[in-house]
């Protein structure tokens, strides 16, 4: 289980997070939502210690994120990031393997490019591409190499930052669905951030809207059309009109 | 302008040069903390040789063989004004492996070689690369930045001294071809001339110089603000600091070496 206790944190005057506390349960799915600059990446990064919070707890199965063994937390990890992230001057099976290349998971080459060609078909990959840069591949072939690279060493808990941005209609199906089978099949606790709402409906078990620094409304997606809450109403049905303010 | 006014805003600018200082300071000392410590990243650091060392090759040689013959012709011009063209061998050999080969080869490497590491490492922050190394538990430092600037520390002393044997060739073959000098005897005055410790200070302002590129490249771009703009800022700086203190380090070891 991953708690979020008042988490804060300020960037110069900027105060991003106001105390935002959240909980996700142990093999569950939750999508953080909200809008641009609200804070949803900067959570992310302060559970995986790439940003320390000014204030606030981040217990992971009761453990504070921020004391013990870094490189033992980090090991429980899997992150899809945004752009992909992948190393421009590895090929696409080290970019998949590279925590099996190194460090304490570290297999022989063989058995690590074995496994590397394995989650590339899981993600719907040849392993034609494994040797292929990603500077060769499209915009969904790397998402789908960042998402073969995240789950390469069986992580309990993966997150999912905007992992349909920039991805055409069908390509997002396509992605939604791999993240919604991998996370099913592995039993992995899966945080996501988006804004896409057809990624929230195929992706969430529970929904969490980020507003102003703090979770505005937290429950099941089942719940989430008839919240009553007018926050994340106007979200969903991405209104000018409501308690968010549009610029325009 | 309001005195005060002045005076706040150097202050601030001293304050912010200083707090720049310290976290360069803290910044290399990380760095060589890392030398030490493993886990290694042997693969880095020999593809970091390959990029550093013999990548860098054509552009030192070059640069040595026309300084090299540049300076035997000014030499011979300069020297006939007083009779003095037979120092043609010595003058170069001691220019070339005291001053010119060291700081023409540390300036060829952070063109070439700071540029790319910075440009590198910043692209690879504004794309959240450096953060996914973090996430698959790599530290940068010991992934990116010391496998770089130990493979300069131990490449650069090597280019410098190839750059003094090419920069002293290119003289000779000047001398040689286009001046009239002896063959043999420009060789034995050269050797006859130069000390060991002008080859040791060439080499130990090498090892400086190529510790200085590689670090400001890693610096500045692990520094590096947003997007396009910031990997060029980033790149900009790198370049800037470490010609400027190639050249301020130049001073003072050369004040070390020589002076005493």
């Amino acid at each position: 289980m991953i708690r979020m206790e008042n988490v804060q944190k300020a960037f110069g005057s900027n105060q991003v997070l106001r105390g935002m506390s959240l909980e996700i349960p142990k093999g569950s799915s939750l999508v953080i939502i909200g809008g641009s600059g609200t804070g949803k990446s900067v959570a992310l990064k302060c559970i995986l210690g790439l940003i320390q919070p000014d204030a606030g707890r981040i217990l992971v199965d009761g453990q504070d994120a921020t004391s013990g063994d870094r490189d033992a937390f980090l090991a429980r990890f899997g992150m899809l990031f945004q752009g992909g992230a992948l190393f421009d001057s590895l090929p696409v099976w080290q970019n998949v393997a590279f925590r099996l290349l190194r460090g304490s998971l570290k297999r022989p080459m063989d058995e690590a490019r074995e496994i590397a060609i394995d989650k590339l078909r899981r993600v719907g990959l040849k392993p034609a591409v494994a040797d292929l840069f990603p500077a060769e591949l499209s915009g969904g072939m790397q998402k789908r190499v960042g998402l073969a690279r995240a789950i390469a060493a069986e992580p309990e808990i993966i997150f999912f930052d905007e992992p349909t941005t920039g991805l055409d209609p069908i390509m997002s199906g396509v992605i939604n669905d791999l993240i919604r089978e991998i996370v099913v099949e592995m039993g992995a606790t899966a945080m996501t951030i988006t804004h896409d709402m057809t990624s929230v409906r195929a992706i969430a078990d529970n929904v969490a809207m980020l507003h102003d620094g703090v979770i505005k409304w937290t429950g099941p997606v089942a719940q989430m059309d008839d919240s009553g809450d007018p926050y994340l109403d106007q979200f969903i049905h991405g209104r000018a009109q409501g308690p968010i303010e549009a610029v325009r | 302008m309001n005195p005060l006014v002045v005076l706040e805003r150097l202050g601030g600018a001293v304050l912010r040069a200083l707090a720049l200082v310290g976290r360069l300071t803290i910044f290399a000392a990380r760095t060589f903390s890392h030398f030490l410590r493993p886990p290694f990243y042997p693969r880095e650091f020999a593809q970091a040789l390959l990029s550093i060392g013999w990548l860098s090759l054509p552009v030192v040689g070059l640069t040595a063989i026309f300084t090299g013959g540049a300076l035997a012709l000014q030499i011979y011009s300069g020297g006939a004004r007083f009779n003095a063209e037979a120092v043609v061998p010595q003058i170069v050999a001691i220019g070339m492996v005291r001053e010119l080969g060291p700081v023409l080869v540390g300036l060829m490497i952070a063109a070439r070689v700071t540029s790319s590491i910075a440009a590198e490492i910043a692209t690879m922050k504004v794309t959240e690369q450096i953060d996914a190394l973090v996430t698959l538990s790599t530290n940068p430092m010991k992934y990116l930045v010391a496998p770089r600037v130990l493979a300069a520390l131990v490449t650069v002393p090597l280019l410098v001294g190839v750059g003094d044997i090419i920069g002293i060739g290119g003289g000779y073959v000047v001398a040689v071809k286009n001046l009239g000098f002896n063959s043999a005897a420009y060789l034995q005055n050269t050797v006859d001339f130069l000390e060991m410790r002008d080859v040791i200070s060439s080499l130990v302002k090498g090892a400086v110089f190529g510790v200085i590129a590689a670090t400001m490249g890693c610096f500045y771009g692990m520094q590096s603000g947003r997007g396009a703009q910031g990997v060029g800022r980033a790149t900009k700086d790198s370049v800037e600091a470490a010609a400027i203190l190639i050249l301020a380090a130049n001073f003072v070891l050369t004040g070390v070496f020589f002076s005493i």
